[in-house]
């Protein structure tokens, strides 16, 4: 666990890529194959089933730190990380150990048998053999949330590094369903692929911003210039859903979302569809919420995302479609080396033989004939409910993660209002102990009701400031919330408006971000509740 | 009638009526009395000004000419009747706790201290009074210093690691004090100490009042990037990140200061190690420290004001937050005090203070 721990703090320390990587191998390098694949299993993260749940911990915690609780939950709010929390709270350890960080996992495994007072015993008698570093992490590993601030990709590039194979060959073998207990690091690295995991997914192929921030527009003549022809390009609408893999193989069907998460049960309106697909073929595309030939909002998708089991009112009134973009399998074939135009080829055969076209439909082509064409066309994404168009190289292959070059979003401008920031709140991680969560109002008649929260869109010196005034200008406390004194006004930035009974305004805002400080207006020149509601209309 | 307390927090600073002095005032007053040299604490423009011999060359550096007394440790003098005496506080040279006795009613004003003794400033005394008013930078129970041995021999391996590895070393810390307590802790067998030409202009102020350091080399413009390769250069943490320090080439970058405690505050900071030393008391060293002045009353003037004194008040305190214009971010106070100058801030912050009083 010493290596491991010393691993996480490394990593922790340095920003550049190079010297990750080179913290990873030196980590792989140093310790047991067992070890290595247990690492790579919580850093992608398969961590260990939960056997002691946060409320014990932090109740356990507490007793031995004999701090009252309100302390605790300040405490936690200062650090932004229960684990870390914890390690910072607790007494140094009284004992040593030399436990490898796979027989921790063995042990926390092993604790599956215990009763509560076995448990309890257990975690103190661990704790107390344990430095705050190597708490940290051990936290961590029972408490599920391991973010280690360094992608997959790094890890996989490490792995690379030390098995000399590519990296997309690994970045496939590391998907899906395995776990370390049966799946070893001589299985991940042998020269051939001796998965029989029939649910592996392929990588996504994602798509890069073709303009980083809404203020600099690109024009048709600077996207003819980098990009070249337009008809070269494939344009489909981006909608806004969950992106998802399809997979039939040996008569069995799969839904992976694209954060690994198998979300076959979610979605039973998909199934018959897919049963019906031939065996040996894995699609790309997006789940919406789909009604009358016509998409819905994200929100009604959102009622389905959160349950645990659905029910039939539920299936009825919020139905979902699949809105198919690729297809990677086909008759058991890898095809991602072919390029776009004969994967489109046949993704179209493919939908036009199923029989159930209002569920499983196509991702329609964007007709244009050059980039004027493109633009006209994106300007009527919001109508649409699209967040704006994808371009696809027509000779691209289907590539792993996000590459630039070949597939870009061109995505369309938020929406924006002016409001006041009116309640602040302590952040996480990076953001610790600064109030960098805020929550923004609007004005209905002469008083303020709030209509969105954000935390992200600030320059560090803005959050500085921002949070400087936050501290000098709070007017009550109501745990970690403050009320500020109303007075800094923000453009805050949004995809898209709905309806809702949840919140005071009436209304619910989605993906609200920060896009500028308005240093320049006053309080009263933010915007109303009724300027807002009339974007609702259209 | 109730009595006025002995002393206050005025708009100007921590007052004392029947003296008609302040202790480290934010405001030009008449006469203040000065805990230490931090920028916050002993601000520009006061009429006379008193503190600690050690601290007279600083000052006078910081502030230019100034009208200055200075005194030693335990001596009493009288302004009308109140009988102030100046403790070690150990924060940094030359800081001290102001003791302010009137007809045997005794307040002790901490400015800021730590209770390690560091071997650089006389250590943190503590003196038996009625009423103290306290620092509570890391007044939370996250913030748990190790002894200071143990992360020096850590700075000293970081140094000696990156030498092997051909690069140079990067020490941030506050200019006047931090910078001092590791120069005195680094291990010159390993290279030479180049410094900052804000700390070396420290050093020398405390060189001219008679303390002793280690020798270090005025970084200038003229010094090769060659010559200082594998050595140790100490800066101010302002210099992190600017076109100064990129010139040094293949560097790595330290941070002494006690929010590296906290992994989120490390990573904004963005720098490859931060070694987790303060010249502020830690959470049990605040708790020790008040617990020995055996106080009544405690008021806590910068910190987790609202958190630490309900936690001292449920266990049997009565404590206050009092409301002050000293810098929370122990090594950033310039700029902090800076922000507050901002004339809308500070009008929003006299409303809330008239309010408190």
């Amino acid at each position: 666990m010493k290596a491991f721990a010393q691993l996480f703090l490394s990593l922790d320390e340095t920003n550049k890529t190079n010297e990750k990587v080179k913290v990873l191998v030196d980590y792989l390098l140093a310790v047991s194959d067992e070890d290595k694949i247990n690492m790579l299993a919580l850093f992608t993260g398969r961590k260990p089933k939960r056997q002691i749940n946060s409320t014990q911990l932090k109740t356990w915690a507490m007793e031995l730190t004999q701090i009252p609780e309100w302390l605790f939950k300040e405490s936690y709010d200062v650090v932004g990380d229960l684990a870390e929390t914890i390690s910072l709270l607790l007494p140094p350890p009284k004992h040593e150990q030399n436990k490898t960080l796979s027989d921790w996992i063995l042990e926390i495994r092993e604790i599956a048998s215990f009763d509560e007072t076995e448990k309890k015993n257990w975690l103190i008698n661990s704790w107390d053999s344990l430095t705050q570093q190597e708490k940290l992490v051990f936290n961590k590993i029972l408490t599920g949330g391991f973010r280690v601030g360094v992608s997959q990709s790094l890890v996989i590039k490490a792995i690379a590094q030390i098995s000399g194979l590519e990296a997309t060959v690994l970045t496939h073998r590391i998907m899906g369903n395995w776990q370390p207990e049966i799946f070893t690091f001589q299985d991940l690295t042998a020269a051939e692929d001796g998965s029989s995991d029939n649910s592996r997914p392929y990588p996504f192929f994602l798509a890069y911003p073709i303009q980083e921030t809404s203020e600099v527009q690109k024009s048709t003549e600077e996207l003819e210039k980098s990009l070249g022809a337009a008809s070269d390009w494939q344009a489909e609408w981006k909608w806004d859903g969950i992106r998802a893999q399809i997979i039939k193989r040996d008569n069995e069907i799969f839904i992976w979302s694209r954060g690994e998460e198998l979300a076959t049960d979610k979605f039973p309106e998909l199934h018959p569809f897919i049963f019906d697909l031939l065996n040996g073929t894995v699609l790309d595309g997006e789940i919406l919420a789909f009604k009358d030939d016509k998409p819905l909002p994200f929100n009604i998708l959102q009622t389905r995302i959160g349950r645990k089991t659905i029910s039939k009112k539920l299936l009825l009134e919020n139905p979902v479609a699949f809105i198919a973009y690729d297809v990677m399998e086909h008759e058991h074939q890898d095809i991602r080396s072919k390029n776009q135009e004969e994967r489109r080829l046949i993704l179209e055969q493919i939908q036009a033989s199923c029989n159930q076209q209002q569920i499983f439909r196509i991702s329609e082509i964007v007709a244009a004939k050059n980039w004027d064409d493109l633009a006209l066309a994106r300007e009527q994404s919001r109508e649409l409910l699209a967040e704006g168009l994808m371009l696809k190289r027509k000779s691209a292959t289907y590539q792993v993660g996000r590459k630039r070059g070949d597939w870009w979003k061109w995505k369309i401008d938020p929406l924006s209002i002016d409001a006041v920031m009116i309640y602040a709140q302590k952040g996480h991680g990076r953001r610790a102990d600064l109030y960098t969560d805020y929550t923004f109002a609007v004005w209905d008649g002469d008083k303020l009701v709030p209509i969105a929260k954000a935390y992200s869109g600030l320059t560090d010196k803005e959050i500085k400031q921002v949070d400087a005034f936050v501290k000098r200008n709070t007017l009550e406390k109501f745990g970690p919330v403050r009320t500020v004194k109303a007075e800094l006004v923000f453009e805050i930035g949004f995809e898209g408006i709905n309806f809702s009974t949840r919140h005071k305004s009436g209304v619910a805002l989605r993906f609200p971000r920060i896009l500028r400080w308005r240093l320049d207006k006053k309080k009263k020149e933010a915007d109303s509740l009724e300027s807002l509601k009339l974007l609702l209309k259209d | 009638m109730s009595r006025k307390p002995l002393i206050e927090f005025n708009q100007n600073g921590i007052y004392c009526a029947q003296g008609d002095f302040y202790i480290d005032p934010w405001r030009p007053v008449k006469d203040a009395i000065i805990t230490h040299a931090h920028s916050d604490h002993a601000k520009w423009g006061h009429q006379k000004y008193l503190a600690h011999h050690l601290s007279k060359e600083i000052l006078y550096h910081r502030l230019g000419n100034i009208n200055l007394e200075t005194i030693d440790y335990g001596v009493t003098i009288s302004k009308n009747g109140v009988n102030i005496t100046l403790f070690p506080a150990g924060h940094i040279p030359g800081s001290a706790q102001i003791r302010v006795e009137y007809k045997g009613e005794v307040w002790v004003v901490s400015g800021d201290y730590k209770l390690e003794d560091d071997g650089l400033c006389a250590p943190f005394e503590p003196i038996k009074c009625h009423s103290f008013i306290s620092e509570c930078t890391f007044g939370m129970p996250v913030y748990q210093w190790k002894p200071q041995q143990e992360i020096f021999d850590g700075i000293n391996a970081w140094w000696q690691q990156s030498q092997t590895e051909g690069k140079t070393s990067v020490l941030a810390g506050y200019s006047l004090g931090k910078a001092q307590r590791i120069l005195q802790n680094l291990d010159l067998n390993i290279g030479k100490v180049y410094a900052h030409g804000a700390i070396q202009n420290s050093n020398d102020a405390l060189i001219r009042n008679g303390i002793e350091l280690k020798p270090t080399t005025r970084l200038t413009a003229e010094i090769p990037k060659e010559e200082v390769k594998g050595n140790l250069i100490i800066c101010p943490p302002s210099a992190v990140g600017t076109p100064w320090l990129r010139k040094f080439g293949n560097i790595s970058i330290g941070y002494c200061s006690g929010w590296m405690a906290i992994r989120g505050a490390k990573k904004r900071r963005a720098v490859d190690r931060g070694f987790i030393l303060s010249d502020h008391a830690d959470w049990d060293g605040l708790i020790t420290a008040i617990a020995a002045t055996e106080c009544d009353t405690v008021y806590l003037t910068h910190g987790y004001t609202a958190s630490f004194s309900r936690y001292l008040q449920g266990i049997g305190y009565d404590a206050r937050e009092a409301k002050t214009l000293y810098g929370n971010d122990e090594e950033e106070v310039e700029a902090q005090v800076g922000e507050v100058d901002n004339e809308l801030e500070l009008l929003s912050f006299t409303e809330d203070l008239k309010e408190k009083i």
